[in-house]
């Protein structure tokens, strides 16, 4: 009896074991790492790419006060696409988690049927469909709605329509979770007790699906905050986000310390923004 | 909420109310007032229409045919959120995100009031769970939470309270408790409610009037005493209770008797018991009615002779037989434990004895299995 209960405390630790390791080998380490470079300077005569450890957190400093347009902007996009993909899962989730019936699992797997194909050639995709070959441009000339002159690619709105096009998936998916769990029969009880649908939307079906907002904007606003790839390929040299500077910084200028800071204070700031959000949310007493 | 359907009061009148989906008719050219303060439950099998039935009263869904009144207004395709009207969930629906206090003041605060404490604390105190009021539903038992939804409905002071088998989901005990409650509580508020059940026992212990229902259709409508001892059809005799249906045929009358013919042997029934259309009935008579008797002893009232028990089952209360007749039919008697005579045993031969004011008669071409099946699923098919 007493090694069965002996064995019994120590296996979930046991099963902890991998992905503790894993976690430290390739997340802490490299993390700590970065830390260390984020506080170099370039060795006086040395080669590019040559840094020595003086621990001058003034980099941070520097580094902020130098991209800070590029912060706001990217705060600014992942906001913007954060907010538009929640426009657009909402309801897309709601109908499949109501309106689905026996085609639920079709309309599901058509939600991540795009990752059937690579991140990058989808966005790449939206270049040419908004480019000037494409359909769309030619269609809202015509229309009127665009000037002659007026191009989508390279410009802010294709870098949002990009990222809010490529989390999408991530926003439905944790909604759909959360709609689909809440009884239809509370939404009837609340038209049963003198809420018309509005009100029905905003006291019942809104409050029991926060769980899903809360994680569908999370796993949509942070990976947007940090995103490279939509700025790169459907932006211009003036919708830089804070990603392609890192980038750059680290693989075009190789400069090490002002790239490891600009990501640590990325990090920081959405740790800080994700707190408040999460806690001005108060979904703990839902799930 | 300054609608007119809202101030609505007065009998609950359907009438010719038909509901089809597609090629299935689940409720068909349903008639029927329900008085203002009456308890009145609609019992059936599931699938025989009476939850569809309670789903347009709420507004929950719209009839395909009919009007539906309440008082002088017709409410047929009025919303849900603007009938005086409120519903106790068949698993009851309450809103897990809330607490106990904000689920009764749901309907209150939609409806603009502003002060809700003293409604609230008084819909708790009628339910007796006062001390829950901060509680969250998922941390009640399912008899709290059937509470809960009873209040929550009746905050209101609706004109009419729908109840969807509300006490299916609780256990015999808490259900014969509840049964008890409900019934009181629904004198003490004074207003009508109207109660689906499946469940016979539930809808004779607390409803005035009961409509049983079969296939989209009312089978009859009374009082569960005229009910249970006046049937109309074999489904009803079968639904509510068990039933011995004989097959017979009248050959005169007595009186305010008629003189009936059971495989040669003559009976007496009172004539406003009958129901048959012409000579062939279905003679019926309740199991605890029979009286089984040694063939010595004498008996009075109506016989039938010459049966054998084939099986005798220890009840506690009673004991139950079954009897063989010379037709080959197996009649049911239940006799009471309470005369201190020895039961009888399998294989013995006894006569069958009862009063001649307990026999009913149903038409002869009446389905004597009708109401006996567990599964209905068959009678819906046929439709």
């Amino acid at each position: 009896m007493t090694s069965l209960r002996r064995s019994g405390i120590s296996t979930p630790y046991l099963l902890l074991i991998p992905g503790m390791g894993f976690l430290f080998t390739f997340f802490l380490l490299p993390l700590f790492n970065l830390a260390q470079t984020s506080t170099q300077t370039p060795v006086g005569g040395g080669d590019t790419g040559e840094y020595e450890q003086s621990w001058r957190f003034a980099n941070y400093i520097d580094a902020f006060l130098e991209n800070k347009e590029q912060f706001g902007r990217s705060f600014l996009y992942a906001l913007l696409a954060t907010v538009l993909a929640l426009a657009i899962a909402y309801p897309l989730a709601y109908t499949i988690a109501f309106k689905g019936g026996r085609f639920k699992n079709v309309l599901l797997v058509l939600v991540i049927a795009p990752f059937f194909t690579s991140f990058l050639l989808r966005t790449i995709a939206w270049k040419q469909i908004l480019g000037e070959e494409g359909l769309v441009v030619p269609t809202l000339r015509s229309l009127h709605i665009i000037s002659e002159s007026t191009t989508l690619t390279s410009s802010a709105f294709a870098v949002v329509m990009g990222l809010t096009y490529n989390f999408l998936p991530f926003m439905t998916l944790p909604l759909y979770a959360s709609i689909d769990r809440i009884d239809p029969r509370t939404l009837e009880a609340s038209g049963d007790l003198y809420a018309n649908g509005f009100t029905t939307f905003r006291r019942v079906t809104l409050p029991l699906s926060m769980p899903g907002v809360v994680a569908g904007t999370l796993l949509t606003f942070i990976p947007a905050a940090g995103d490279y790839v939509n700025a790169a390929i459907l932006g211009s040299p003036q919708t830089k986000m804070l990603g392609n500077v890192i980038e750059s910084r680290y693989f075009k200028i190789v400069d090490y310390p002002t790239a490891a800071a600009l990501s640590f204070t990325l990090m920081a700031a959405i740790l800080i923004l994700v707190t408040v959000y999460v806690r001005k949310a108060g979904t703990e007493e839902l799930v | 909420m300054s609608d007119v359907a809202s101030s609505a009061r007065g009998d609950l009148k359907l009438s010719h109310i038909t509901k089809s989906y597609g090629d299935f008719t689940a409720v068909n050219d349903l008639s029927l007032t329900i008085p203002e303060g009456s308890f009145f439950a609609l019992l059936g099998p599931s699938g025989c229409g009476k939850t569809t039935t309670l789903r347009m009263i709420a507004g929950l869904e719209e009839p395909t045919q009919g009007t539906i009144s309440l008082g002088a207004t017709e409410i047929t395709h009025t919303k849900p959120y603007q009938r005086p009207i409120n519903t106790v969930f068949q698993n009851y629906a309450l809103f897990p995100h809330l607490t106990i206090f904000e689920n009764i003041a749901f309907g209150l605060r939609r409806r603009g009031i502003k002060d809700v404490n003293d409604a609230v604390n008084k819909a708790l105190d009628l339910v007796e769970l006062p001390h829950l009021a901060q509680r969250k539903p998922t941390q009640l038992s399912g008899g709290q939470q059937q509470r809960i939804a009873l209040a929550r409905a009746i905050v209101n002071r609706p004109a009419l309270l729908l109840l969807d088998e509300p006490l299916g989901a609780l256990d015999l005990k808490l259900r014969r408790q509840m049964q008890i409650e409900l019934k009181w509580i629904q004198k003490e508020v004074g207003i009508t409610f109207v109660h689906v059940t499946h469940d016979q026992e539930e809808a004779m212990t607390m409803a005035d009037t009961i409509a049983v229902m079969n296939e989209g259709e009312i089978e009859q409508m009374g009082s569960p005493a005229s009910l249970y001892d006046n049937p109309k059809t074999a489904f009803v005799a079968n639904f509510l209770g068990q039933s011995n249906l004989i097959k017979g045929s009248i050959t005169g009358s007595d009186g305010a008797n008629q003189i009936v013919d059971l495989f040669g042997q003559k009976i007496s029934l009172q004539k406003d018991r009958s129901h048959a259309v012409d000579n062939s009935i279905l003679a019926g008579i309740r199991p605890e009615k029979f009286r089984i008797s040694r063939l010595e002893t004498s008996t009075s009232g109506n016989i039938l002779t010459g049966g054998k028990i084939e099986d005798v089952s220890y009840i506690g209360v009673s004991t139950q037989y079954q009897v063989l007749m010379p037709w080959g039919q197996e009649l049911m008697v239940f006799e009471q434990n309470d005369d201190g005579v020895a039961p009888f045993s399998v294989g013995e031969s006894v006569n069958i004895s009862w009063e001649p004011v307990f026999t009913f008669a149903l038409r002869g071409d009446d389905d004597a299995e009708a109401g006996t099946e567990v599964n209905p699923e068959e009678d819906l098919d046929e439709e």
